[in-house]
């Protein structure tokens, strides 16, 4: 019995109420991981607990980590008296118990029908005396059925700042600029703090998960591991110079509002996955720090292009089939151009009207020559349809765990990128951004090629030197 | 003397979910909803039936809500089918904002018709989610008239989240079943039957349903249908021919097993398939049922040949792992039992237990097998579990996915006997496989590099190295004072 082959070579008609094998989750995860970038905060989910308990063991599968939220445990009574009462006996005993600074809530699809209105609800917890001095609750809305994890994601974030950035100075803070990294790993965002402090510039990174879901073994069991944004640093966003926020999916909503709360320009970059799109990140910063890019930074980026020319033979002309969120398919797109690979296939679960025009953009002539779907039936069904109707397949599968179906299935090699990755590691501690993590990537993607090779070269061509 | 638990933090509306045996009378709160707020380890009712039906392999089974509890249940469990792979695809109705308007019946309706079409399984099993209770779709109006068109049953499966807890989940995923037993047009075999009995509350996680299943088939009797591990739905429509119904897993598959006693007049058999103990008291058991005297010698013949084969092998663990001491936390209770008769075998003591959603009776019977000073836990979280591990200088934590990365994070064994485990755990040989387990995480030297390890493990671990004696020994130059920091694990000072 072949595992798993229960998807047909031809199409089937454009399905309208079905979804099957999402390419895409819900909303709340996205909170979750979010509100786990600010420092001691517990995020908390609003509604049953069964949400909490998924994306918490979703966290803690693709992180090997813990990964800390209460719930407000919603029941029969709640969803039909609403889940007052459940928030504020959450609040209160959170607080008692595991004294975080922050709490963040969000709500689920079931808060969100039952109407429950959390600042109302937080402000009675205020009133109540529940909300110890100093301490925070914050909140964002994240309904299941609107949007995908990464708009939750964008939501908490935008969050962060309607809560807590502020404009306290009479100039901002020259030399110091936002840093709103999206949905990446923390060493992603470990990396990108280490080029920006190369670049000589303060930053306040937010959300900041580098130092909560990869925090070191001590030996003891720590509820708020030492990383995180703390609430000091959100606070001052408001004075700083300027605002570069890394994905318009994820990020550009928390840097439009601290535009319109506390006037710090912004921009929104695409992710810097690739060598163009971590050019365009360390232009903007240059902007800030008097016109000067350090010759460490100049040298990783020779690295980077040393690698591209001294394989570059082995990319040319190779497709892949990439599945994932929009910030990330734009730049893993612009990446394979760059190396004369194509991204034939691609598709996210995550809705919104400017995907389709950047990958446009990024795929440029070759455009007519891929595929690009996204929305509630752009899933991983219909990106293996597409692959077994097509007799060259492709080179390459790219994204996260659930394509170890299709690359089983047709037996094509796959680099793990995204969210999540349940059965391998390295995600958590190699960056993927920046000059070196494109190395990192080029190298994922190369291994994948050569171990190919070598397992399918007949013996008298089976080489050594490659 | 056991110690008392008053200097670790609980909640004051969970504290009598918490029990020292020896410190007092035996009392212990349980099947109380979770405390709002508290970071507990259980999940809702909807992962209740998804867990218990999902390894039914050759029905559809489509989840009727926003597309989160579809991907988050999406082949999460390794309930392993000998034939077809159906249960391990994702099917949702991905419910938009109108949909939560305007209801999502059609969308349902529509979406049963295409897979049905697609797919033929054997039957359909449709999800209720939380926003499927609350926007009032007509789900059995839905079912029937999908059942209609297609010709297929199509199974609503009343598992709206918040209406109760995980044992809801078991509850509603037993009437799913219910719903197909004795739908089978093949007639009841008379008297004279080769004695029969369902496999009840197994799920075949790593391929334990085939173990189990090979040992009845050895003692002679015709097993009928494995519910749900590798199960089949036909194999459900005939359940009702079974003599016997042998049920494991304290929570899930009890009411189906009183169903079909209310029903069919089937009896039914508690039993637990894990360590050696147990599991020949199982196959024992259902020997004595059919009170069959070559039944009986079969039996005996095939509890002692293995034992006999996994003996060596376990003494040699029991070597290793005697004194050990283990923190277990499962889901229902009934495993937990299990678990501390296996772990005494293997000479490991159980100084924490604990389950997410045990009963008064499972937790008086838990307790009486436990030795003084075990530390009992209804719906714990984390905060309490590492801190009682802690305290009771566990080496060893079995849970799940949760609980995982919160032994590693304290330097602590971990194995784990749920949904993630890759071994088969159960049966004979399964006992090997745990003991095995066991045993390689427990002896494993990384605990050695941990603070922890260090703790506990240092002092006898490496004995002093004597240097080397030389002639003249000269001495380096005495280095200007730095101001010098330790290399660090934790706050301990890494020992190089």
């Amino acid at each position: 019995m072949t595992l798993l082959r229960h998807t047909p070579a031809e199409e089937t008609a454009r399905r309208e109420a079905l979804t099957v094998n999402p390419a895409k989750t819900c909303q709340p995860i996205g909170a979750m991981y979010a509100a786990l970038g600010i420092h001691r905060c517990l995020p908390h989910s609003h509604g049953s607990q069964g949400c909490c308990a998924y994306h918490r063991s979703t966290l803690s599968r693709h992180y090997k980590e813990p990964a800390m939220a209460g719930t407000s445990s919603f029941t029969e009574g709640s969803s039909v008296f609403g889940g007052q009462s459940n928030l504020l006996a959450a609040i209160e005993n959170i607080f008692t118990l595991y004294d975080p600074d922050v709490i963040a809530v969000h709500t689920t699809c079931l808060s969100e029908t039952i109407g429950d209105d959390i600042p109302q609800i937080a402000e009675a917890a205020a009133d109540k005396g529940l909300i110890p001095e100093g301490k925070r609750v914050i909140h964002c809305n994240t309904p299941s059925y609107v949007g995908a994890h990464t708009t939750g994601f964008s939501n908490m974030t935008k969050a962060m700042v309607d809560y807590f950035a502020e404009a306290k100075a009479d100039e901002k803070a020259a030399g110091r600029v936002n840093l709103i990294p999206g949905w990446v790993e923390p060493a992603d965002i470990a990396e990108l703090k280490r080029l920006v402090a190369l670049m000589g510039l303060d930053c306040i990174t937010f959300p900041d998960t580098s130092g909560v879901l990869d925090a070191p073994l001590t030996g003891a069991h720590e509820m708020y591991p030492g990383g995180g944004t703390t609430v000091d640093e959100l606070t001052a966003a408001g004075d700083s110079a300027h605002t570069i926020a890394l994905g318009p999916i994820c990020s550009g909503a928390a840097a439009k509002a601290l535009q319109a709360k506390c006037n710090v320009p912004q921009t929104t970059l695409p992710l810097p996955i690739g060598l163009h799109a971590t050019d365009r990140f360390v232009m903007k910063l240059r902007e800030f720090n008097g016109g000067h890019v350090p010759a460490e930074i100049a040298a990783e980026r020779g690295r980077l292009l040393d690698l591209i020319t001294d394989m570059h033979q082995y990319f040319y002309g190779k497709t892949a089939a990439l599945w994932g969120d929009p910030d990330q398919l734009v730049s893993l797109s612009e990446l394979l151009m760059s190396v004369d690979m194509l991204p034939k296939y691609v598709v996210t679960g995550t809705p919104g009207k400017k995907f389709i025009k950047r990958m446009g953009e990024v795929l440029g002539d070759r455009a007519h020559d891929c595929r690009v779907e996204q929305g509630s039936c752009a899933d991983m069904f219909m990106m293996h349809q597409w692959i077994k109707a097509d007799p060259a397949k492709v080179d390459l599968l790219i994204g996260n765990t659930y394509g170890k179906y299709i690359a089983r299935d047709e037996d094509i090699p796959f680099v793990r990128h995204g969210f999540p990755i349940l059965d391998r590691i390295g995600h958590q501690h190699m960056p993927t951004v920046g000059y070196r993590g494109a190395i990192r990537l080029l190298e994922q993607i190369l291994n994948a090629f050569l171990d190919r090779q070598d397992r399918d070269a007949p013996e008298a061509s089976f080489e050594l030197t490659m | 003397m056991p110690k008392p638990t008053s200097d670790i933090p609980i909640l004051e509306d969970r504290k009598a979910q918490v029990h020292t045996k020896g410190a007092a009378p035996f009392k212990l709160a349980c099947e109380k909803h979770s405390v709002a707020g508290a970071v507990s380890q259980r999940a809702c009712v909807f992962c209740g039936s998804r867990v218990v039906l999902y390894p039914i392999a050759d029905a559809l089974h489509l989840i009727h809500g926003p597309v989160g509890c579809a991907a988050y249940t999406w082949d999460i469990r390794g309930a392993a089918s000998s034939g077809p792979q159906l249960h391990r695809m994702s099917f949702s109705t991905d419910l938009r904002e109108k949909d939560v308007i305007y209801g999502g019946e059609n969308k349902c309706e529509a979406a049963l018709v295409e897979l049905i079409g697609r797919y033929q399984p054997k039957a359909a099993f449709v999800y209720a989610t939380c926003i499927v209770g609350l926007i009032g779709d007509d789900l059995d109006a839905v079912c029937r008239r999908a059942g209609e068109r297609t010709g297929v049953d199509v199974i609503p499966v009343h598992s709206e989240g918040f209406a109760g807890s995980k044992k809801d989940g078991y509850s509603a995923a037993c009437r799913a079943i219910d719903a197909l037993v004795g739908t089978s047009p093949e007639p009841k075999p008379g008297l004279g039957a080769p004695p029969s009995i369902n496999i009840l509350g197994d799920f075949n996680i790593a391929g334990e349903t085939w173990v189990i299943r090979d040992y009845y088939e050895r003692m002679g009797i015709d097993v009928i249908a494995t519910i749900t591990g590798d199960g089949r739905v036909d194999d459900i429509r005939r359940a009702h021919h079974a003599q016997l119904n042998v049920v494991q897993c304290s929570g899930s598959m009890k009411g189906l097993a009183r169903l079909m006693k209310e029903k069919y007049d089937i009896p039914f058999t508690h039993v637990s398939y894990f360590g050696l103990e147990d599991m020949s008291r199982a196959l024992y058991e259902v020997a004595d049922h059919f009170n069959d005297p070559d039944m009986k010698a079969r039996t005996a013949a095939l509890v002692r040949d293995e034992i006999g084969a996994v003996m060596p092998e376990l003494r040699k663990y029991r070597d290793a792992l005697a004194g050990k001491r283990a923190a277990v936390y499962t889901g229902g209770a009934f495993k937990a039992f299990s678990l501390v008769r296996s772990l005494r075998t293997l000479g490991v003591k159980t100084v924490i237990a604990g389950s997410q959603t045990g009963s008064p009776q499972d937790y008086q019977k838990l307790e009486a097998l436990c030795d003084e000073g075990a530390v009992l836990l209804d719906d714990t979280n984390p905060l309490e579990l590492a801190k009682f591990i802690d305290q009771t200088g566990a080496d060893l934590l079995i849970g799940g996915v949760k609980e995982r990365p919160i032994a590693y994070k304290l330097g602590v064994a971990f194995c784990d006997h749920n949904h993630e485990r890759k071994e088969c755990l159960a049966g004979y040989a399964g006992m090997v496989n745990f003991a095995r387990e066991v045993h390689h995480s427990v002896c494993s030297p990384v605990w050695r590099l941990t603070p922890r390890g260090c703790r506990t493990a240092a002092p006898d671990a490496s004995p002093p190295v004597r240097p080397l004696r030389r002639a003249a020994v000269r001495r380096p130059a005495p280095r200007p004072a730095l101001r010098t920091t330790p290399l660090t694990i934790g706050a301990k000072e890494v020992a190089v």
